[in-house]
């Protein structure tokens, strides 16, 4: 019976379809609808992974240039956050102040680097920060449903990028510096001639600092896995559970954390610096 | 407000070939692009293949791509495109087209079928299963999901790399595995099933970048990444990356 | 024509909703190669749809809860037209069915003790319903999915085939149930939607799992799949149906916009304070509530405020009265021209609660109302109106086998199946009716393909005037000229359905409807479409339309005949429930196809008596009320 309603046999048609599209993959393989833009989004799609790529790279040239600086950094009280604890004997001294000369003499460079390893490698593996750079710096994918330019893609399944596994020994090194960060933070109630009891503009930004850096380190993933997220019987370890509780209300906030306190730590240090190239002197309250 | 005419872009074809078509369409108050669809077929189009079903956002079946973002046709309303603007339906681009709007999704049941069930504890009789609100929360937000498979289609492993579904089970899969291994009373690891290692070593969960697209399409607004993906990570690397938690495994179950 | 392919199985599901998973897990598990076959994609079924919960008498929430008391209400519930064997099997399985989904990976929401939690729903008298928030249904399609999942990865380890005993066939439809030479069941006629390409499963069991009939009517919160299809199969196959006057309408769906026009909104909406207003502002349900209930409920608004707080010393306001009481009144209002703009009435939380309490109570009515209908129901009252929901009516089956009644190795569980609910079903028992029936289907079945039946080829005759009927719409539009739209026709029908045959029903217009529905009948052969068989849903509509015009006449043709009221069934000349009209079942046949009545034919059967045992568990006083004089003293 011909009713031209059976379907042509499917060896036919796709086989040439295939091979005319032979070579593109992803949205261009050949068995998926063939439409020839890599997207069809109409909103400013690309806005958001340029804004974290501007922002990313801003503070990437300004640590940089302050990290390698290997000056200015102390103004009594106050010690920049990429210059503590600072470990080498080519540090200003700074008195109470978080000067180990772990590593002697024999260190040349400026002493942030042997410092900065740790929050860097913190940040650098964080799960926000991942999302953030492989979209804003390597477009995988640059926005969602939009393809990426890539011809393969292996994700975080082998060397290099399987070490972003080790993100929580990078929390685990983050928590005594923020205890540092902390005590230096005590520190800056003192005045300029180590007199305790006073406060300036500069202790305010360092408590905002250290609030933001406490709050972006506990609202981690690892640390909310750590506290309680590991376990399967919440109801047998109550006290567990509302710790997770809290770290996974932070956690939601972990984003808007991880940028507050990426610019909070920027801005103590730049506060800082001006003191220290002696641009302005240190509003003081009391 | 009164209806107006919208202009449409719908993809038509098959595996073959196809192409954007363009459609004057009527649009009344309160309509979601599925209606419109409906529409297009009762009058224009008749043979337009689509899928859906309850057309409530409770069954997940009319997943497309409306002006190139993964949605539910029944829960876009036609609210949110200016009278102007040209609305793009097409189907899902990470799944095999099958005709128009209708795409292949058998990578889904596939991958479901390759993720070890839920193990019920030995020697608990039916009537006798006890657990806590607190401990089924978790696994009760994954079960929230209405199988859409938009986060399998927004996610870029297998969207841009179709070499990837093999070893990848995308995100709804590997959520089932967080699921399972949240289950207050699975049994998978007394029967020597370590769901924990294998969501990394046979599902593929090392290959998400956890850049969210899933969590940003989920329609059921599950956090998938954030409470699914990422724990699971944690608990991989509890098996195969840290030395600690291993250590003192060992030491506790020696003990007990 | 390509000849037909033909696979052999032991019993064929059609249907993938709970009844239908719940039957292939168990004739699976019974030792039968079992295919399931359904028009969706697999777990996609209207039980998703499902919200409140499982009722099962677990006693979790009230020791004092048993199948007696669950028995008791589900028969109250149907006004005793319930089959009552049925109704004592749903009541005493029910606990065991919804204990096994746990063992199945299921997770309720949980009482202190770490039990499944049981909460309060219309006509129960204790809290009987497990569930988890508002997505119950999702959770028992999820659960018999992953659990059918599970038995396939079984078979996958034993013999490297997922499918060697149990298979999905999604996305495909059953036009014909097929029969040997001596009218025994001998598989079924379908087709794959994706390329539409004809199959035949040949086995000697099938169980009908198909659901309802709602998209016969225009307004109605089922989904495209609910065409009546395993009603219309079974009456094709020879068997009956049973009480298909019955069909219960929900009082509050959305009426606005047209594009949601059906969908429910929940009844505890009304349960946590949401009052039922007219366009005059008047809470109106005062002016409804019947004799029957007068010392039940509130008589004054004052008084049904208070209940909310304190419902040991006030009575409940009216607006929870049962649902066809609410749909009845609300029906009334709007004919009566106080209706609101868009035909329906308004239902107002947002002066009756806290913005922050409703959004906290309510989530999933928040969030329907203010993403489809851009209302947002802490500041505006919400529109709505009654909604067909649900038939109790199906295939008249053996209480005990679920096989239908005179068609050998045919069985039928779900809502496709009669009798379970008599003439109103409580919300609650259609997901425990899923799977108590369900099960039972499936093991009967399975025990029947085990058995002597005989594996006789269905006669190729019969495949090719299936694969006929099926290919008629294409030549429809061949003849050139004035080939049917099947989307007008289908409008045509919900009209007519929804106007004629709905909520209230009166002798002449159930008439003009019987004649509407022979004239669309007419038309419906007619009814062509374009284009070919891959994936074209004009095709599929116009086969489906086979299946709503036969159910569609069913419903029709019993109203008309059942002169009383009764649960689902409301005639404005009839108003009253009559006694002897109890033990009255209505059957619905295929007509000889030369009458010229229509074709449907109608018979009525007397129930069997309820056991003794049974009806002890009532008051004589209760019993007066329903049973006829003669069974009284029997």
């Amino acid at each position: 019976m011909a009713t031209g309603t059976e379907h042509p046999p499917p060896e036919t048609g796709p086989a040439t379809a295939a091979t005319a599209r032979k070579g593109r993959g992803g949205v261009h393989g050949p068995a998926r609808a063939t439409i020839a833009a890599g997207h069809l989004r109409t909103d400013r799609w690309w806005l958001a992974p340029a804004a974290t790529a501007a922002g990313l790279l801003a503070f990437v040239v300004y640590s940089t240039w302050r990290a390698f600086a290997n000056a200015d950094y102390y103004a009594a009280p106050y010690v920049s956050p990429f210059y503590s604890p600072c470990l080498a004997e080519n540090c200003v001294p700074m008195k109470g102040g978080p000067n180990w000369e772990i590593f002697g003499s024999w260190w040349g460079l400026s002493p942030a680097l042997l410092i900065l390893v740790f929050p860097l490698g913190f940040r650098l593996t964080c799960y926000y920060y991942r999302k953030a750079y492989y979209r804003g710096f390597w477009a995988s994918p640059p926005a969602c449903a939009v393809a990426e330019p890539h011809g393969t893609y292996t994700g975080e399944t082998r060397f290099p990028l399987i070490l972003q596994n080790a993100h929580r020994y990078f929390f685990y090194a983050a928590l005594p510096v923020a205890g540092i960060l902390t005590y230096d933070t005590v520190l800056t109630f003192r005045d300029a001639s180590y007199a305790w009891g006073h406060m300036g503009l500069g202790t305010l930004v360092f408590l905002v600092n250290i609030g933001l850096i406490w709050a972006y380190t506990l609202s981690c993933h690892s640390c909310r896995h750590i506290v309680g997220g590991r376990l399967k019987h919440f109801s047998r370890h109550p006290v567990r559970y509302r710790l997770w509780g809290w770290v996974g209300r932070l956690n939601a906030r972990h984003m808007q954390l991880a940028w507050a306190s990426l610019f909070s730590v920027a801005l103590a240090d730049f506060y800082v610096y001006l003191l220290a190239v002696g641009a302005f002197d240190d509003p003081r309250f009391f | 407000m009164t209806g107006y005419d919208a202009s449409f872009r719908v993809w038509r074809g098959d595996p073959d070939g196809g192409a954007l078509k363009d459609f004057t369409v009527e649009v009344n108050e309160g309509e979601v692009v599925l209606d419109i669809i409906h529409r297009l077929q009762a009058t224009q189009a008749p043979d337009l293949a689509v899928r859906w079903n309850c057309k409530a956002g409770k069954c997940g079946s009319c997943s497309a791509e409306i002006n190139g973002r993964p949605r539910l046709m029944c829960m876009t309303r036609m609210s949110v495109f200016s009278r102007e603007e040209v609305v793009t339906v097409t189907p899902l681009r990470a799944f095999p087209v099958v005709r128009d709007l209708v795409t292949d999704v058998s990578f889904n049941y596939e991958k479901a079928r390759e993720v070890p069930s839920f193990v019920p504890p030995p020697g608990v009789a039916p009537d006798e299963y006890r657990m806590q609100q607190i401990d089924v929360e978790r696994s009760q937000e994954f079960r929230k999901c209405i199988e859409c498979f938009l986060c399998q289609d927004t996610c870029h492993v297998v969207r841009d790399h179709e070499e990837n579904k093999t070893a990848f089970a995308g995100p709804r899969f590997l959520m089932r595995i967080a699921e399972l291994d949240m289950h207050p009373l699975d049994a998978a690891e007394e029967s020597g099933l370590d769901r924990k290692r294998t969501a990394q070593e046979d599902h593929g969960l090392g290959y998400c970048n956890i850049t969210k697209c899933c969590t940003e399409v989920c329609p059921e607004q599950i956090r998938i990444t954030d409470n699914a993906l990422i724990p699971l990570k944690e608990r991989a690397v509890d098996r195969k990356y840290d030395p600690l938690v291993w250590l003192g495994d060992k030491i506790t179950r020696r003990r007990s | 024509m390509t000849q037909a392919e033909r696979q052999q199985w032991d019993v064929v599901v059609v249907g993938a909703g709970g009844a239908g998973l719940r039957a292939a897990i168990e004739a699976r598990e019974r030792g039968a190669r079992t295919a399931v076959i359904c028009k969706s994609l697999f777990g996609k079924a209207h039980t998703v749809m499902a919200e409140g919960g499982i009722a099962a008498s677990m006693g979790n929430a009230n020791a004092g809860d048993n199948w007696q008391v669950h028995f008791r209400d589900t028969m109250r519930g149907g006004k005793f037209l319930n089959q009552w064997r049925m109704a004592e099997l749903h009541a005493r399985e029910a606990p065991d069915r919804v204990w096994e989904l746990e063992t199945w990976g299921a997770l309720f929401d949980r009482t202190k003790d770490g039990r499944i939690s049981q909460r309060n729903f219309g006509g129960h008298e204790y809290p009987r319903l497990a569930h988890v928030g508002d997505r119950t249904g999702l959770e028992l399609i999820r659960t018999l999915q992953q659990k059918i999942v599970s038995l396939q990865q079984e078979d996958f380890r034993d013999c490297g085939d997922y499918e060697a005993r149990l298979k999905v066939f999604q996305e495909c439809t059953v036009t014909r149930v097929l029969k040997d030479d001596e009218g025994r069941v001998g598989g079924t006629f379908c087709y794959e939607r994706e390329s539409g390409r004809f199959f035949v499963l040949e086995a000697p069991a099938v169980v009908l799992a198909t659901g309802g009939i709602g998209k016969s009517f225009k307004v109605t919160s089922n989904s495209w799949e609910y065409t009546g299809d395993g009603h219309a199969l079974a009456l094709l196959a020879g068997a009956r149906l049973v009480n298909m006057e019955f069909v219960q309408f929900h009082p509050t769906g959305m009426v606005w916009p047209p594009s949601v026009k059906g969908i429910l909104v929940t009844e505890s909406v009304r349960g946590d304070g949401g009052v039922l207003r007219n366009s005059d502002g008047e809470r109106f349900m005062f002016d409804y509530v019947p004799d029957v209930f007068k010392d039940k409920y509130a008589e004054s608004e004052e008084e049904g405020d208070r209940w909310y707080e304190d419902p040991d010393n006030n009575r409940r306001p009216p607006e929870l009265l049962p649902r066809d009481e609410v749909a009845r009144a609300i029906n009334s209002e709007v004919k009566a021209g106080r209706g609101s703009p868009h035909g329906g009435v308004f239902l107002d939380v947002s002066t009756r609660m806290p913005a922050e309490t409703i959004r906290r109570r309510l989530p999933s009515m928040y969030h329907q109302f203010k993403e489809l209908a851009d209302v947002d129901i802490t500041a505006e009252p919400m529109e709505v109106g009654p909604t067909c929901h649900y038939v109790m009516g199906g295939v008249a089956v053996e209480s005990d086998t679920a096989e239908a009644i005179g068609v050998p190795g045919l069985f039928a569980a779900g809502e496709v199946a009669g009798g379970m609910h008599g003439s109103n079903r409580l919300g609650g028992n259609s997901l425990s009716d899923l799977l108590v029936f369900g099960r039972r289907a499936g093991l009967y079945a399975a025990r029947y393909a085990s058995g002597p039946a005989a594996r006789t080829p269905v006669p190729d005759a019969q495949v090719r005037a299936a694969a006929a009927e099926a290919l008629r719409p294409f030549s429809g539009a061949d003849a050139g000229g004035r080939a049917e739209n099947p989307y007008t026709l289908h409008q045509e029908l919900q009209q007519t359905m929804n106007d004629l045959v709905g909520i209230i029903r009166r002798e002449e217009e159930m008439r003009q409807a019987l004649r509407k529905l022979a004239e669309l009948r007419l038309r419906a052969r007619g009814a062509g479409v374009e284009g070919h068989r891959q994936f074209n849903p004009g095709w599929h509509l116009a086969l489906d339309l086979r299946n709503m015009l036969l159910v569609s006449e069913c419903v029709a043709r019993a109203a008309l005949e059942r002169t009383e009221s009764r649960g689902g069934h409301t005639r404005e000349d009839r108003p009253a429930m009559e006694r002897a009209w109890r033990r009255v079942n209505l059957l619905c046949r295929i007509a000889d196809p030369d009458s010229d009545e229509g074709q449907i034919a109608l018979e009525r059967t007397t129930t069997e008596p309820i056991r003794s045992d049974l009806l002890s568990l009532f008051d004589k006083e209760e019993l007066v009320k329903y049973l006829a004089e003669e069974e009284l003293y029997e």
